[in-house]
């Protein structure tokens, strides 16, 4: 295991984060800072914001597109040692993710019927 | 030296940062220690050389699974309205019944050691040279496709089946098929339509 | 000096200044691309651009960053506070990350220590790209939660949607490109791209086909020539993934305001804008290094180390040039149009091109069978691809669809 490869990375978000951070402190201090109770409503456009956005429910549509996004990362997690050592794994590994990828696109296929990719009715 | 104290953070922050996960108010406040859980545990399994399952851990956990989570907070705005009642009777004693199992079976784990976790003998040994030989993610790719094929084909009809599960339980929380356009939509907010916000 | 080197450890010690190296220039290349992507786009709009500051007017970002410092430093009164403040460093500091694996430049030797020109060439390069990626989401959805505010919310949830979308296709698009390196290494992948493409033996005995590889024997050996589709999918995710136009929903201006950052102002603002640009820059390299041969181009004796990386910047150069023009030239899709081209079209495009690049590549397989699967794969995904979309015929009149517009 090369752990010395990684520690560029470690340092690199350390950086950046103080970076992000101590731009932050240093703004904080110094902007100048005269808030208002109404410049602290959220925007509508210069109206009176009119409720709380939290309570509103979203379209299950979303729901079912995060839940789709899951299952084809875990097909793309699957595909990635695939593709590392298909020189070894040769016809075999072709028929393996040939199955895999086709019981998974007929599930697609069915999803796509059902009309579970369609944004607009 | 260093992988010590990286070690000592990352135990640290994935501890931490799960107490704060079941303590947090706040869903989405809890959400996001969990996701600093999972990325402290990604950086454990680099510690311990496994970069495929680390990347995995991240791609998959933190990336896919917590966006979700997150998404389904926000989509259904419980952050701020939903009142704490457990909707399952006899949830606290069934938690921590199984709870005490999953312990046990760690400590057990832990007691035996890696041996027994990599099928005995001088497995760590040899799960060092592996990891080491040809690398982590051929190492992985090795194995699954040749010793663990089942699984991993049975994996694909898992997914299958959690695809269909999501279609049906979409279905009957308001999802439409092209053909009840008139029938469905109705109890949807009008507020977050971006398709419709976009042509109408 | 010798005794902190010894104490420390010289690799660590040159990961360190790799890093600050790194840093620094990601920060003056944002400070370029921003302003080369305002003269780009006045120039086609037939205006100035910015003039004032500097030399053409090259230190106008510099100038409007120290102006973003001094800004006043509120949140809105809904705003959830510490989330708030997290969102902006969430979304600036995968993109940072993200570069560390890019390949810059050939190995160069310095004080007799072989240096190579990455921050790091971890051996999966690759996936770690898509991780940051992955993790790049939280900056928006966060902005879109925290802010307690309609517009945000709705275009968090809206390009949390297109991303997560999108980011299947990009780590679809991937997967041949590793198959025929095979290897996860960036570094890898760039070495194996270092010759010409030499003697074609794929298409022997095929009369035309032969002939048209022949003339191509002094390109150079760069994926792009086997991967195109998987390159032209890995670009518009890219681009989507971004958000850049014409994959800018989230931040609509003529519906949502400025989508998830309509509440961040001052520093908080200049962090996603700089975050923004940072992921430019890192997708158009990343592209470069997968597709375009990475650093390798034509060397010359006179300051040898030096070309790799000005070969590097300039094949960089384009493809960020590429994102401006794009956004000069695109209206923005509309919003199941995008998602209609990221599922139902990159998705399986994505799919079957790794199928076909992994029948292509297999070693025990009778060479017509390949040729046979390659040729038909090759105009089914072609055909498919370019079919279009059904609903385009009417696109003329949208007002004639009858559903009440619900998402």
């Amino acid at each position: 295991m090369n752990t010395p490869d990684y520690l560029p990375i470690l340092f690199l978000l350390v950086l950046s984060t103080l970076f992000a951070v101590g731009s932050m402190l240093a703004a904080s201090k110094l902007s100048p800072r005269r808030w208002t109770s109404a410049k602290l409503q959220s925007y509508e456009s210069g109206m009176v914001p009119e409720k709380d956005v939290a309570g509103d429910r979203f379209p299950v549509k979303f729901y079912l597109v995060a839940m789709l996004f899951i299952i084809f990362d875990i097909e793309t997690a699957f595909l990635y040692p695939w593709a590392v050592a298909y020189d070894e794994l040769g016809l075999f590994g072709l028929a393996e993710m040939g199955v895999f990828i086709a019981i998974l696109l007929a599930a697609y296929a069915y999803v796509w019927k059902r009309g579970g990719l369609e944004w607009v009715e | 030296m260093i992988e010590i104290i990286v070690f000592g953070v990352v135990f640290v922050v994935a501890l931490g940062s799960s107490l704060a996960m079941l303590f947090a108010k706040n869903a989405v406040h809890a959400a996001l220690f969990l996701v600093a859980t999972q990325i402290a545990l990604a950086l454990a399994f680099l510690l311990e050389g496994g970069q495929f399952i680390a990347a995995i851990q991240i791609i998959v956990y933190a990336g896919a699974i917590m966006v979700l989570f997150l998404f389904v907070i926000m989509l259904l705005g419980v952050d701020k309205k939903e009142p704490l009642i457990e909707p399952l009777t006899g949830q606290r004693p069934l938690a921590i019944g199984l709870g005490a199992v999953l312990a046990a079976e760690m400590l057990w784990v832990a007691w035996r050691g890696i041996e027994f976790a990599a099928g005995g003998g001088d497995a760590a040994g040899r799960l060092v040279d592996t990891n080491q030989d040809p690398g982590n993610v051929l190492a992985v790719a090795r194995v699954l496709f040749s010793k663990y094929l089942l699984p991993f084909e049975a994996t694909s009809v898992m997914l299958v089946v959690a695809i269909v599960g999501v279609m049906v339980l979409a279905r009957r929380m308001g999802m439409t098929t092209p053909g009840e356009v008139a029938a469905g939509a109705g109890e949807e907010s009008d507020l977050a339509s971006p398709g419709g916000g976009a042509t109408g | 000096m010798s005794g902190i080197v010894d104490a420390i450890g010289i690799v660590v010690i040159i990961g360190a200044i790799k890093v600050i190296v790194a840093f620094v220039a990601l920060l003056v290349v944002t400070l370029v691309v921003v302003w080369a992507e305002r003269k780009i786009i006045a120039d086609m709009q037939s205006r100035v651009g910015p003039n004032r500051w500097g030399p053409f007017g090259l230190l106008q970002t510099l100038a409007d960053g120290m102006k973003l410092f001094f800004k006043e430093d509120f949140r809105p009164a809904s705003a959830d506070r510490w989330t708030y403040a997290l969102a902006p460093v969430a979304a600036m500091v995968p993109a940072f990350l993200a570069f560390a694996v890019v390949p810059l430049g050939d190995d160069v030797t310095i004080a007799g220590r072989e240096i190579d020109l990455v921050v790091t060439d971890i051996n999966i390069g690759v996936l770690y790209f898509l991780a940051m990626g992955s993790l790049g989401v939280y900056g928006i959805v966060l902005a879109g939660w925290a802010s307690g505010s309609k517009f945000p919310l709705l275009g968090g949830v809206r390009s949390t949607a297109q991303m997560i979308s999108y980011e299947i296709a990009l780590g679809l698009s991937l997967v041949p490109v590793v198959l025929a390196a095979g290897s996860l290494s960036m570094v890898d992948i760039v070495a194996q791209q270092a010759d010409t493409v030499g003697n074609v033996t794929f298409f022997d005995g095929i009369p035309v086909l032969e002939q048209v590889a022949d003339l191509f024997r002094y390109m150079p050996n760069w994926y792009i020539w086997s991967q195109w589709p998987a390159f032209a999918i890995f670009f518009i995710s890219g681009i989507a993934e971004t958000n850049r136009a014409p994959f800018d929903l989230p931040e609509a201006e003529t519906e949502l305001i400025a989508g998830f950052h309509t509440e961040y102002s001052g520093i908080r603002f200049a962090m996603f804008f700089l975050g923004e640009y940072i992921h430019v820059v890192v997708i158009s390299a990343v592209a470069v290094t997968l597709f375009f041969g990475g650093w390798h181009g034509p060397g010359f004796d006179f300051l040898p180390w030096l070309w790799p990386l000005v070969w590097f910047m300039l094949k960089t150069t384009v493809f960020v040039y590429l994102f401006v023009w794009l956004r000069a030239t695109m209206p923005r899709l509309r919003y199941d149009r995008l998602m209609w081209l990221g599922w139902k079209r990159l998705i399986p495009a994505a799919l079957v091109w790794i199928m076909v690049t992994a029948v292509v590549n297999t070693p025990g397989i009778s060479r017509n069978i390949r040729l046979a699967v390659f040729g038909a794969l090759f105009l089914g995904v072609v055909t498919w691809v370019f079919r279009g979309d059904p609903r385009m015929k009417d696109i003329v009149t949208p007002q004639r669809r009858t559903t009440r517009g619900v998402a």
